[in-house]
């Protein structure tokens, strides 16, 4: 089968091809947000089988966090993804660490000790904000929408 | 339509190597003891999934393997060395390797019900195993109990009736793997249809002295999609024209065409798609209420989730769907049915719904994955210490870092899903503004499964 580079074709490559540069602009541009003076916050989080107490924890970037862990009922931990901060508390015995949020967007903690069944899934989530990855994301994602809608328009 | 594929069956050594009676059956009888070790390790193991074999295996490792690799480059590939049927199918061949005189079987030879030749049984398994997956994810002896049934209920129908009956209508897992095998670059397919035509003995379907009819009730000559085909290559054994091969082909080429879309297949593509969304809000979101819920089985909170839960797969988001497909409908300006609307641009849902899946592996495989060290060690939590690793502490691989990998996943599966709304619309000689509707709501899913992650 010859491979025939019409018009039609070169115009559909040619919107992918501008899609792809305004997906790949919306990875690298910086996005505009808003400045705001870092601030400390300490946070207690109780932690009880199979839940932590606050599950959200949000605060903004460059933001001094200490993180102290209460544990309940067991031993738990606290793993903070991206963050590499780890917490082991026991009844009794709590935990803190104190970090600085540098890197904006969501992050799960999790339980880093075996606890009992729902282990894996005792998680929280620390939201340093602006969530820009979030945002970075729609953009890439109306920039895919859109590029494939014309390309497989027809 | 022009097809474009490559026989991987052209080599002569790959040839040889798949019609040997060895395979899959070497590959089977490989997975069958690490399979039953996961089961005794669930019955008589530690209660503490995350140091049980049982769970880390099968929900981690195996599950990892199936929903990142091998489902979307190889399709049913793992149907083919599944260890579930083996134990039914040994006994209904009352043989190991070399078939019995002209492949025969010895069952009742109960002729499934009409009915039921579907893939709605599937639908609802996977909604009850669903229903209660955080409790057989994380519980060993809940998890052995089931897979335990799978293999009684596997040798019970091999049993009663012919051939593969629990894999073509009854597993849960077969059924969403089927559906997105779709997606997969490969295919197990006839050369040339006129020589199956000439072919009066039929020996794909019938058997003979080389090998089994086709176990999956499937007639070759009239595949036109990896659904219900398990890869296991009796065909190519049974073959006595050489008229069947293995073929490297175009990702979802399946999906290309709109015939013999049905409503059951329409349907598991949603249900996927629910239960996607539903585990990452469940499972993987900070809302403990929610788990605490879906783990305390028949109290006030579960019954409450139970409802929300099967209300949504089964209501909800198919309801949203049809509205979707119906304004779809109207802006087609074609008398077609609802239905029909509903059932064709659900296939579209495919490669969003693998998607979905894959990134919501992505969220826990990698973090939990160093478990699978420290049970390789120690299977039943027992303090063994095999292979030296059993105190190897919890690493969370990749941690913080999943998002990058999610993102262009949900990405390629909404582009691929917004292909197919399009290809849909051309199919039915509509304008391309008709798939509209269903483009925004393949997108909103992506919308949402990106704000859980991201």
């Amino acid at each position: 089968m010859k491979f025939v580079f019409t018009r039609g074709r070169f115009n559909r490559f040619l919107v992918a091809a501008s899609a792809a540069c305004v997906m790949l602009a919306a990875i690298v541009v910086p996005l505009p947000v808003q400045a705001s003076l870092p601030r400390a916050h300490t946070v207690r989080i109780d932690a009880r089988t199979f839940a932590f107490t606050p599950g959200v924890v949000s605060v903004r970037r460059g933001d001094t966090v200490t993180l102290e862990l209460e544990a309940l009922d067991a031993v738990h931990g606290l793993y903070v993804d991206g963050y590499d901060v780890n917490l082991v508390a026991e009844p009794g015995n709590s935990a803190a660490a104190t970090f600085v949020a540098d890197k904006e967007g969501k992050f799960k903690f999790r339980c880093s000790v075996a606890c009992g069944a729902l282990h894996p899934f005792m998680l929280g989530e620390l939201n340093v904000e602006p969530n820009l990855p979030f945002a970075r994301a729609l953009l890439i994602t109306l920039a895919g929408v859109m590029g494939a809608l014309a390309l497989f328009w027809r | 339509m022009t097809t474009v594929r490559f026989e991987l069956t052209r080599s002569a050594l790959l040839k040889r190597v798949l019609t040997s009676r060895w395979v899959p059956w070497l590959f089977m009888a490989l997975t069958l003891p690490v399979f039953w070790l996961a089961i005794l390790a669930g019955l008589f193991g530690t209660p503490a999934g995350s140091r049980n074999f049982g769970i880390v295996l099968v929900w981690i490792v195996w599950w990892a393997l199936l929903m990142l690799v091998m489902v979307p480059c190889a399709g049913r590939l793992w149907c083919a060395i599944c260890p579930i049927p083996a134990p039914g199918e040994w006994l209904q061949r009352r043989a190991l390797l070399e078939p019995r005189a002209g492949g025969r079987l010895y069952t009742l030879g109960w002729k499934f019900p009409r009915r039921l030749k579907n893939i709605w049984l599937q639908n609802m398994a996977f909604l009850a195993v669903g229903l209660f997956s955080i409790v057989i994810l994380t519980t060993p002896f809940v998890s052995a109990l089931v897979l335990f049934g799978f293999v009684a209920l596997a040798i019970m129908t091999s049993m009663l009736f012919e051939r593969r009956v629990f894999c073509r209508y009854l597993c849960p897992v077969g059924g969403f793997i089927g559906l997105y095998s779709q997606v997969a670059p490969i295919e197990v397919r006839v050369k040339d249809a006129a020589v199956c035509k000439t072919h009066t003995e039929k020996t794909c379907y019938q058997g003979s002295a080389n090998g089994y009819g086709c176990p999956w009730l499937v007639y070759p000559a009239a595949l036109a999609k990896n659904t219900y085909c398990g890869m296991c290559t009796e065909c190519l054994k049974t073959c006595p024209r050489d008229n069947i091969g293995i073929f490297l082909r175009a990702p979802g080429k399946d999906l290309e065409t709109t015939q013999g879309r049905r409503l059951d297949e329409a349907y598991k593509a949603l249900i996927m798609l629910t239960c996607a969304l539903a585990y990452s809000i469940v499972l993987l979101g900070p809302w403990s209420v929610l788990k605490e819920a879906a783990y305390a089985v028949g109290t006030a909170a579960w019954w409450l989730y139970a409802l929300i839960f099967l209300a949504t797969n089964l209501a909800f988001v198919p309801g949203i769907f049809f509205v979707c497909t119906t304004f779809a409908r109207n802006l087609s300006f074609q008398k077609f049915s609802r239905r029909r609307m509903f059932v064709e641009y659900a296939y579209a849902l495919i490669p969003l719904g693998l998607a979905a899946w894959m990134a919501f592996t992505v969220s826990f495989v990698f973090v939990n994955f160093s478990y699978a060290w420290q049970v390789a060690s120690d299977p039943f939590g027992w303090g063994w210490n095999l292979f030296g690793s059993a105190d190897w502490t919890w690493t969370p691989y990749l941690a913080g870092m999943q998002a990058y990998f999610q993102i262009p996943i949900l990405l390629g599966g909404l582009i691929w899903a917004i292909g197919i709304t399009q290809r849909t619309a051309r199919t039915q000689n509509v304008p391309p503004r008709a798939a509209l509707p269903v483009v925004a709501f393949c997108a909103a899913f992506t919308v949402a499964l990106l704000w859980l992650y991201v």
